[in-house]
């Protein structure tokens, strides 16, 4: 039971992260982001925010079977104003696209979004038919990685958050302030 | 208590109601005015005794709306169903099943909201899952030409 | 915004506070705008919505066979129960009757959805009263049940393994050896549930005497499943209206009379007993047969109404379908029991103080995509 491991090379080869990377930095800079960024990347706190069936699976993430915390992700904050990344799990309607919106303002930067499950990706199973559900969470927020799955498996939630990670490790102060203002946020 | 008695015992304290023997349970269909009458006779009655409200459901006939109501009783462990319609569509009104059964309160609520029955007499009559501004979804003549795009 | 405060009109000395959808201890997206005077609870009003996908509606744009994974995504944790209402009613409305092999399993796998849904609300039932070590002893347990389910139906929480007529596919060889296995080793730790958390002072203390309700307020609010049986409301549909294999084996139905938090509590922690002697009963004794009839291509149920009532592990979940010939039903209405159990939780939660409202809403063990369906 279980999924197989990723091979090395297919987990290190991948175009978009590439492109990421800005290359040919000020030595003294490089060094100083890549103390930054590990710092960051190994100590991101989730909110606690789970609409639907998702939330279980991203419960048991954080069960003792697949742990949560040997990555860095130890506490769940409750509160938005202390956390650093959301995992939107679970279907967001039309009268919660608001709520969600006024959360992820109050987060203070440097923030991230994961959209887990199908629902949050697209619409999922309620895609075809649903007056009231938001095709895909991205309509509201800026989202940095997809998880597919319906709900997908506690290992794809990880797999997710550790690509998540090597994200957060190729960014440098330039490409970091790009983003934030071009994504307007009030 | 047997199908054939629990008809007998209906149709006596319901009268001008139409009782019949569906494929499961006895049906009654009343008219609007006596729906409070004829439920309250039937979950206070020693015979019948229905107390339960198992489920409250709202429905678009095509030409008129109706409820549906399901009752069962916790000590003869039998069940009936309630039955009433509404011809205008503009303006449904049905009286309130508040003072009979306490659990009709959220139902009607939800009714109200899916289908815009109005609920004579409800203490509480305020839309529950979707703001007041949106139609009534589950009517037939729902239209929404983004999201639902048919079979 | 402004609608909800009105209808929790303050006085003198109230203020209303909202606990918002976003919040770790409502167990989903509930809104409860409560007005207190000091400590105490004056009035509470839950406002949902927050999640309703509509689903009733996309029935009747959906084949029978498709509506059955809709189903799954409504109560979540008896996903597998939910399942086999619609399997049910279909095949009463069809004149089916299914073999015992398909009924024997349908019963197994209902149990054990019924031991990890309890599972889960102890997990987060002493989290939310601040034992954080309950949510990783209850999880740790969980993970044997979700295996037994991946191995033979493909989805750890999200199963769709009933279809009408039957199964999807035949059990796996090793069903029974880990199904076995598993009992074994849940009786032996079960009693870490009761050390850990049922005989502590801090948590009877929390919970004795908190939020009382009397048997004949339980039938009149229509208050089904532990939270019913826990004020003497007996109310199993598996007793009284049998479906599957029900009434082949012998359990005894759970009630107490005392309708507080903790004896709410006290039902599903000897439900997870009797869970595992019906499966007991059954394990080594499922019969050889097919595990499905067969059936049309597509399916149309002939013109009625018809209604089906299972016990899922918070309540009565009824499936009344209204259909008028054709492939698509023209009415389901689900009757969920944890729409039915929110009602009252302004009636048992006045004068208390806003820590007791806590205990109470999860003691009901509310699911709230259930709720707005």
């Amino acid at each position: 039971m279980g999924i197989k491991g990723i091979k090395k090379e297919e987990f290190r080869d991948n175009e978009t992260l590439a492109k990421l990377q800005e290359s040919g930095a000020n030595v003294f800079l490089a060094s100083i982001d890549g103390v930054i960024n590990w710092g960051r990347k190994n100590s991101l706190w989730p909110l606690t925010f789970a609409t639907s069936c998702c939330g279980i699976e991203m419960m048991a993430a954080g069960a003792p079977r697949h742990d949560f915390a040997r990555f860095g992700m130890e506490v769940y904050r409750a509160s938005p104003r202390q956390a650093d990344v959301i995992v939107v799990a679970g279907t967001i309607t039309n009268k919660m696209a608001p709520v969600l919106k006024m959360l992820y303002d109050q987060m203070s930067e440097p923030k991230y979004v994961v959209a887990m499950g199908a629902c949050a990706v697209s619409g999922g199973p309620f895609y075809l038919n649903s007056y009231n559900v938001v095709k895909g969470v991205d309509h509201i927020i800026p989202v940095d990685v997809f998880v597919p799955g319906c709900p997908p498996r506690p290992e794809a939630l990880l797999y997710g958050m550790i690509q998540l990670q090597r994200k957060i490790g190729t960014e440098s102060m330039k490409s970091r302030k790009k983003r934030s203002e071009s994504h307007n946020t009030l | 208590m047997e199908k054939k008695q629990l008809a007998a015992a209906a149709a006596s304290l319901a009268q001008d109601s139409v009782v019949t023997e569906g494929l499961q349970f006895v049906e009654i269909t009343v008219a609007p005015e006596n729906l409070v009458n004829v439920v309250s006779a039937l979950k206070f009655n020693r015979e019948t005794s229905l107390d339960l409200l198992v489920s409250l459901t709202g429905m678009d006939w095509g030409t008129d709306l109706g409820t549906v109501y399901h009752l069962r009783s916790t000590e003869f462990n039998h069940m009936l169903v309630v039955k009433t319609k509404v011809s205008d569509r503009e303006n449904p009104e049905i009286d309130s099943l508040c003072p009979v059964y306490k659990s009709a309160e959220f139902h009607e609520r939800e009714v109200y909201d899916l289908l815009g029955i109005k609920f004579r007499g409800h203490p509480d009559l305020r839309r529950l899952f979707l703001d007041s501004t949106w139609g009534f979804p589950l009517r037939k003549d729902y239209k929404d030409d983004i999201n639902i795009l048919g079979k | 915004m402004e609608e909800a405060v009105k209808s929790v009109v303050p006085e003198n000395e109230e203020y209303v506070i909202n606990m918002g959808p976003q919040h770790p201890s409502t167990h989903g997206v509930l809104r409860l705008v409560v007005s207190l005077k000091g400590e105490i609870v004056q009035n509470v009003q839950p406002h949902i919505g927050y999640i309703h996908r509509g689903i009733e509606k996309m029935c009747e744009s959906m084949t029978y066979p498709q509506i059955i994974h809709l189903t799954d995504r409504m109560d979540y944790l008896s996903a597998h129960i939910n399942n086999e209402a619609v399997c049910l009613t279909v095949e009463k409305a069809l004149g089916i009757e299914v073999s015992d092999r398909v009924k024997y399993i349908r019963t197994i796998l209902s149990e054990l959805t019924r031991i990890q849904s309890h599972q889960l609300f102890w997990a987060t039932f002493g989290m939310d009263l601040g034992g954080l070590t309950c949510f990783f002893y209850g999880l740790r347990d969980r993970e044997k049940v979700l295996d037994i389910f991946e191995e033979t139906c493909g989805g750890r929480m999200i199963v769709s393994y009933n279809a009408p007529g039957g199964l999807m596919n035949d059990i796996h060889p090793n069903f029974q050896k880990r199904t076995k296995e598993f009992i074994k080793y849940f009786r032996k730790t079960i009693h870490e549930y009761d050390d850990l958390l049922t005989g502590n002072v801090i948590f009877q203390e929390r919970t004795k005497g908190i939020g009382k309700v009397t048997r004949e307020d339980a039938i009149d609010w229509g208050m089904t499943g532990p939270v019913g049986r826990a004020s003497g409301f007996s109310c199993d549909v598996r007793k009284h209206n049998p479906y599957s294999a029900y009434d082949k084996v012998s359990f005894n139905e759970i009630l107490y009379n005392e309708g507080d938090t903790f004896h709410r509590y006290k039902v599903r922690m000897d439900e997870m007993h009797e869970s595992m002697n019906i499966i007991d009963q059954l394990i080594d004794n499922i019969p050889e047969g097919p595990w499905t009839e067969k059936m049309k291509p597509v399916i149309k149920l002939p013109e009625g109404e018809y209604f089906q009532s299972v016990e899922t592990a918070r309540g009565e979940l009824g499936v009344y379908i209204v259909s008028d010939g054709n492939k698509y039903p023209y009415r389901v209405k689900f009757r969920s029991p944890n729409f039915v159990n929110l009602a009252p939780l302004n009636i048992m939660s006045k004068g208390s103080k806003i820590a007791d409202l806590v205990a109470i809403s999860g003691s009901l063990d509310l699911i709230i995509p259930d709720i707005d369906r």
